[in-house]
């Protein structure tokens, strides 16, 4: 199954959202999006987003300053 | 069987956007919302910078309308076109920098490239005659929708019944009779609504949805433009408006001071493209200077720097000065006193 990553480091929201909707509108339903950045604000952001917009998070981590979430695309 | 007709509202995140947005579900028209990011917008930002904030980040009201309203949100980065509704308005600004009814025409005219890339029928906002001195009036509102081209394909539920009949109504897909009459700065009736909806929790409605309203970050705007002698901004350079101290000693440069650690390390990120300072005798903020320094312009620089550091009282205090290539020297300097910073060098 593929995985593409993106690099939302630095960006401030709602950029991160805004890479992460562009990114998925590239992508198959099942395939995994895994963003990296640095506003907390993402916590909220992104997942609010993807329910929303019928797409699931199916880890959240931190490493240092580092936030990774990692989503899969829905039908 | 009739066709289910479709409707793309503009979500800002406040009460009124979300009303008009309920209001037309209600009537069975399937509703998905749009939002645009300026670089402006006051969703997130600064509280992401602050430190004391990180720990609780607000929530992007936009993305929260949209899941109590259960509808979809696409949230659309026009940062660059914005430049041109910022730089050149047609019709001028409001009380500070906010170019509000050129930004509400850019705003529908980008809804009716989305309706028309994605087949949908109409548009709606949760606009209210009079309630905005500049693009809520009453003969600004018919400007909006001719100049946005979206002319009677745009509906405003809450003040409808003031305005003459769109074509979702001629046309029947939305019963002109359900829909408001608002008027006014009065908000009584959005709140009389939202309760009768059933919707208690909303965004208090502030002064404006963005930062260009703010007359602290448009003096900042206007100084920046006025130091480069053209109007132009990349979205670093907007950013950093909502960041730490500016102060200004001469056009050639600005200095921007880091207020707390959120900002400082905020500032970290910009080091490679600014000359930086940073106290390393004593503890201190991160300092960025933006434009063309020469070099008597450091030593200025350090003696402020060391101004707003903890040696702040000392008779000298170290201060390293890095340029973005990362070339590093230290340069030690006698404190500016505070009484010998001009006012007039606060941005
Ligand atoms: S307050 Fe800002 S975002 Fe809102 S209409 Fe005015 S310029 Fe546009």
């Amino acid at each position: 199954m593929n995985t593409k990553h993106i690099d939302a480091r630095r960006l401030l929201c709602p950029m991160p959202v805004i890479r992460t909707q562009d990114a998925v509108a590239d992508m198959q339903p099942g395939e995994q999006l895994v963003i990296t950045c640095t506003d907390p604000g993402a916590l909220k952001d992104i997942p609010a987003w993807c329910r929303i917009n019928g797409h699931r998070v199916v880890e959240t981590r931190q490493e240092g300053d580092d936030i990774i979430i990692t989503v899969e695309v829905g039908a | 069987m009739s066709t289910q007709r479709k409707a793309v509202a503009l979500i800002s995140g406040g009460l009124d956007s979300m009303l008009a947005a309920r209001v037309i579900m209600d009537q069975g028209i399937h509703v998905e919302g749009i939002n645009f990011f300026t670089g402006f917008c006051v969703e997130g930002h600064t509280h992401a910078i602050r430190k004391k904030d990180r720990a609780k980040p607000k929530r992007n009201n936009a993305l929260w309308v949209a899941e109590q309203l259960g509808i979809k949100l696409h949230i659309i980065d026009v940062i660059e076109e914005y430049k041109d509704v910022l730089i050149n308005p047609k019709h001028g600004y409001g009380q500070n920098m906010n170019p509000c009814l050129d930004c509400k025409c850019f705003m529908v005219h980008k809804a009716v490239e989305w309706i028309r890339a994605h087949d949908f029928d109409f548009i709606i906002t949760g606009e209210v005659m009079g309630q905005r001195p500049m693009s809520q009036r009453r003969d600004t509102m018919p400007v909006v929708a001719r100049e946005s081209g979206a002319d009677d394909l745009l509906l405003r539920p809450l003040c409808a019944k003031h305005l003459p009949p769109t074509l979702p109504e001629r046309e029947g897909w939305v019963d002109r009779e359900k829909l408001l009459d608002f008027h006014g700065r009065n908000r009584k009736p959005q709140m009389a609504l939202a309760r009768q909806l059933g919707i208690e929790d909303y965004a208090q409605p502030a002064g404006g949805c963005c930062f260009l309203t703010d007359r602290a970050y448009s003096d900042k705007l206007v100084d920046l433009w006025q130091a480069r002698g053209e109007r132009e901004y990349q979205l670093d350079d907007i950013m950093l408006l909502k960041v730490g101290r500016h102060i200004r000693p001469n056009p050639r440069f600005k200095l921007i001071i880091g207020r707390e650690e959120g900002e400082n390390r905020f500032l970290e990120g910009y080091r490679k493209q600014y000359v930086s300072l940073c106290p390393t005798s004593h503890k201190g903020p991160l300092v960025l200077l933006d434009g063309w320094p020469e070099e008597a312009d450091l030593e200025l620089a350090a003696r402020i720097t060391a101004r707003y550091s903890q040696g702040r009282d000392a008779e000298q205090v170290t201060v390293a000065v890095r340029q973005g290539d990362g070339e590093e020297r230290e340069l030690t300097v006698a404190p500016m006193p505070p009484g010998e910073i001009p006012a007039d060098w606060h941005v």
